[in-house]
């Protein structure tokens, strides 16, 4: 089908784009409208106004500042695969975003319309939860900071007021013998995670696991960290028994099964993949301490 | 027209003056404003592939990109690919390798193939690569080795200079 008529509105800067949000009734702010378009073509989503981000230059781009990565909501998720930066500073992050849909969408879609969006499906929110990266987002009374642990309100909904918009994201730089992997599992690569696991960890200098965090997507409409398992693994050795033992844990996180997948056999999934992935980031952040 | 905007942009290297309704798709602005039906529409939703065309070089999905948004851009379309009654490379390679059957789907491969090229730079790609860009391009006919075939003949490593 084609999308309902709504009015379209192309801002220049920030401060255009909130003004217009905070003065239009059932308006949406269109990203890069890979998931809104589609809603709207299917009639899922009818707004009066859409509020085009594209054409603003300043929520666009990577940087490196003192804590890691600046990264622009607008962002396309292309530029983000394609970046050095990225691939340098957040290898999770490049990892992980080779899964999300395909090279057609990535060069549309952004990050920041995927942390909005917050498809239980989707692989950003889970990089972003298990990263506790920082949003900035602006509304009319300035801008405010938010913990991505804050963000996701809903199924589908985030902490944002309506007249508000993301406009950057704050990915940490992650300290020396730091590991981290992301993995998902779907029938076919490039459909949406049935369960995602994104986990990165760092080592003590004997060795010994200081800092875990693990999150997994699909299991409930928001990114869940694992507490139980990161904390029986703190202060271990990474080797296979603190592992398996971690993945004992995992396999009993409460997830929203259906008939497709029940909840029983997501918690499997939850198992399997958090041993891997830890597996793989333990060695990632032992070969990062021998060099 | 509900809410009508002026865009200005090329098109195969042609400028393009018109005056389009906000809702209106870049899909259906090449198909029915300027008559270039060589880009199919399947599903209008984003997940067949069919509509793919290069904005500024890239390849996305024309169904889910409103024309106002091809303001100010270059669009290529599968009229923009061939010479003068002359097939395009990947033309050629496609039909060489049986990489078609009805052609529904292949205006859009041809266009993430063309991607693809320009993003390899010269450098050779695997099957692995070939085959992770055209997992956004759905083919009811073919089962993809024809395609995949034809890649592999321009791109793949037997095809280095
Ligand atoms: S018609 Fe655009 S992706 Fe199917
Ligand atoms: S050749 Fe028929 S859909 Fe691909």
């Amino acid at each position: 089908m084609k999308a309902p008529a709504f009015r379209y509105h192309a801002p220049r800067s920030i401060a255009e784009a909130v003004a217009l949000m905070s003065t239009l009734e059932n308006a949406r702010v269109l990203a890069g409208g890979q998931s809104l378009m589609p809603m709207m073509n299917l009639r899922v989503a009818g707004p009066d106004h859409l509020v085009d981000l594209g054409r603003i230059a300043e929520l666009n781009g990577i940087a490196e500042d003192e804590h890691g990565l600046r990264i622009g909501a607008m962002t396309s998720q292309r530029a983000i695969e394609k970046s050095l930066l990225v691939a340098t500073i957040c290898p999770l992050l490049a990892e992980a975003i080779a899964h999300v849909g395909h090279q057609q969408t990535r060069n549309r879609g952004t990050i920041g319309g995927s942390l909005c969006h917050l498809d239980p499906g989707a692989e950003l929110p889970v990089v972003a939860a298990a990263l506790d990266i920082m949003l900035t987002a602006a509304g009319p009374t300035g801008s405010r900071e938010i913990a991505f642990r804050d963000f996701p309100a809903d199924y589908l909904t985030s902490s944002l007021e309506p007249e508000e918009i993301l406009t950057h994201i704050h990915v940490p730089r992650q300290p020396p013998r730091s590991g981290s992997a992301f993995l998902e599992f779907n029938r076919r690569p490039a459909d949406f995670a049935i369960l995602s696991v994104a986990t990165t960890l760092t080592l003590d200098e004997a060795g010994r696991i200081a800092r875990v965090a693990i999150a997994v997507g699909g299991a409930s409409y928001r990114p869940m960290r694992l507490d139980a398992a990161e904390a029986a693994l703190t202060g271990q050795l990474p080797n296979a028994e603190a592992l398996a033992d971690a993945a004992a844990i995992a396999g009993t996180l409460p997830c929203d099964g259906d008939d497709l997948y029940p909840a029983d056999y997501k918690q499997d999934l939850c198992a399997v993949l958090v041993r891997r992935t830890l597996t793989i980031a333990a060695s990632r952040a032992q070969e990062n301490a021998h060099v | 027209m509900f809410d009508a905007h002026d865009i200005t942009l090329t098109v195969n290297g042609k400028p393009v003056r018109a005056s389009v309704d906000a809702r209106m798709n870049l899909a259906d602005f090449l198909r029915k404003d300027l008559k270039l039906t060589g880009t199919h529409v399947g599903c209008e939703h984003g997940v067949c592939g069919a509509c793919t065309v290069l904005v500024d070089g890239a390849s996305v999905r024309s169904c889910l990109m409103l024309a106002v948004q091809a303001d100010g851009r270059s669009i290529e379309t599968i009229e923009g690919v061939a010479g003068a009654g002359e097939l395009h490379p990947i033309q050629a390679a496609l039909a060489r390798h049986h990489g078609l059957q009805c052609g529904y789907c292949t205006p859009g491969v041809i266009m993430t193939l063309r991607e693809l090229d320009h993003d390899r730079a010269g450098g050779t790609l695997s099957e692995d690569d070939i085959r992770a860009a055209l997992s956004g391009n759905l083919c009811r006919c073919t089962g993809y080795q024809g395609m995949v075939d034809a890649a592999l003949e321009l791109f793949g490593p037997a095809a280095a200079p």
